[in-house]
């Protein structure tokens, strides 16, 4: 183990670090806003809006994230009438490409995730909703929506931690994220060991920190899930 | 409906080897997860801690950092290992061992959580009623819990199925002639790449759907035995 190559390269890292928190933290975002309101369709009772959703769905979960990366990265490349439009310039990025690609995987697979959790709802509360006369929209906003989003937090944790370990596979495109640097460094130095066990060091600490963020958030979101401490003080009923 | 130039036969080469790799990496995780679960469950605080540590890091990195680990660092190792021993000329290490073990070591520790869950989820008073006629604990795991946990642990292990064949795909990087390797291939021949990955994309489809089907099938046959509700 030669610790100094990777002191005297820490700079290809942190460019790497930036990449890979930008790559990840911007599709989990974008995907985040579309999955919603999809999840939304996709369970609703008109085939029209149901289908292509369970499609979109059926497609990004049953294909590996690589190769939906390939199709929009090389693919697009060969109809003509993308090389001629003005959208060329962009999938010519392999940044963008990959962007687009991780984007809408996750978003196939949080949809999913919100769909169940929106199922899940309890009958009693929509009734609820329904005889207060909320409107559809406001049922969604107010009731529907908020605890949804709190039963999908344990499985979405799942898929932000999925999303960063995919987001390693920009490197195959020559991104230079987490991964991509531990490759440079070792075809520079020939070092694997000192190379991707950093780049595993890294990944590691980053998923423990999101892991510790998670639970302070579900901490908060599931208070009222927690059970009560017996030091409570207990109202008597009035003699 | 696609236009394969010729291709077909290469691709679908690829697809034999990618469900081969699927199969094997399986096989392994399967095994190193059962251990992993008995070693978790066992009253051995370090077994304890050693499975404990086995998960968690697989966990926390990504299976390509893993593989190129694995696949780039066991070749140092191996020719300093061999080197030591006197022996002089290079020894490449083979792309297949390398993706295979890479898969099957972390989809064991998957596997580890799915089993450990499904040995817990065994009627305890089945396992005592083993111990009260006279059974080891060899004989109660392999008669008592080992039948009654497929059950438990079937819809876990099915994900990890789908999870790990979509995995596969990765060896193609590090040079293993898979099917999206090959389709790689033919798209740099004919420049026709979207067409070649889609191929590789539908392959994955039929692959995860005959999956999901057969799953449901086993599902249904070990809970013959429960009531529904």
């Amino acid at each position: 183990m030669d610790i100094s190559i990777i002191l005297d390269n820490s700079s290809v890292y942190l460019e790497g670090l930036k990449n890979t928190i930008l790559l990840v933290s911007v599709s989990l975002f974008i995907g985040l806003m579309f999955a919603v309101p999809l999840a939304i369709l996709r369970n609703s009772d008109n085939p029209f809006y149901q289908m292509p959703v369970r499609a979109f769905i059926y497609f990004f979960r049953g294909t590996p994230l690589l190769v939906q990366m390939f199709l929009v990265y090389y693919g697009f490349g060969q109809f003509d009438f993308i090389k001629e439009s003005f959208l060329w310039p962009l999938f010519k990025e392999a940044y963008f490409c990959a962007l687009l690609a991780f984007t809408l995987n996750t978003c196939a697979y949080t949809t999913e995730i919100f769909r169940g959790a929106i199922k899940a709802t309890p009958h009693g509360e929509i009734e609820a909703a329904m005889a207060s006369g909320m409107s559809r929209a406001l049922m969604l906003r107010r009731i529907i929506l908020p605890s949804a989003f709190r039963r999908a937090l344990p499985a979405y944790s799942n898929e932000i931690i999925f999303m960063l370990h995919g987001s390693s596979l920009a490197s195959v495109i020559t991104i230079i994220d987490i991964t991509g640097a531990a490759r440079i460094i070792n075809s520079r130095y020939y070092s694997p060991y000192e190379a991707f066990l950093t780049a595993a060091l890294l990944y590691m600490s980053l998923t423990f920190i999101l892991v510790f963020l998670i639970k302070r958030l579900e901490n908060r979101w599931f208070a009222h899930l927690q059970p009560q401490s017996e030091s409570r003080p207990v109202i008597e009923a009035p003699p | 409906m696609f236009n394969l130039h010729g291709y077909g036969p290469s691709i679908l080469e690829g697809t034999i080897l990618s469900l081969e790799v699927s199969l094997i990496s399986l096989a392994i995780s399967t095994l190193l997860g059962i251990a992993g679960a008995l070693a978790k469950l066992s009253g051995s605080r370090s077994l304890k801690f050693a499975s404990q540590l086995y998960t968690t890091i697989i966990r926390g990195i990504p299976d390509l950092v893993l593989m190129l680990l694995v696949f780039f660092g066991g070749q140092v190792f191996i020719n300093q290992i061999a080197s030591r021993f006197g022996y002089d000329s290079y020894i490449d290490v083979n792309p297949f061992i390398a993706g295979v073990s890479t898969i099957g070591f972390i989809f064991g520790a998957y596997m580890t959580e799915t089993f450990r869950g499904a040995i817990l989820a065994v009627n305890r008073g089945q396992i005592e009623a083993g111990s009260a006629y006279g059974m080891s604990r060899t004989l109660i795991f392999r008669r008592i819990t080992l039948p009654q946990m497929v059950r438990h642990a079937l819809p876990g292990f099915g994900n990890n199925w789908l999870v790990l064949i979509k995995t596969t795909a990765l060896v193609s990087i590090i040079g293993l002639d898979d099917m999206v390797r090959k389709a790689g291939l033919a798209a740099g021949a004919t420049r026709k790449p979207f067409t070649f990955y889609l191929v590789v994309a539908i392959n994955y489809l039929i692959i995860t759907s005959v999956s999901v089907y057969l799953l449901k099938y086993l599902e249904r046959r070990y809970s013959v035995g429960v009531r529904e509700i």
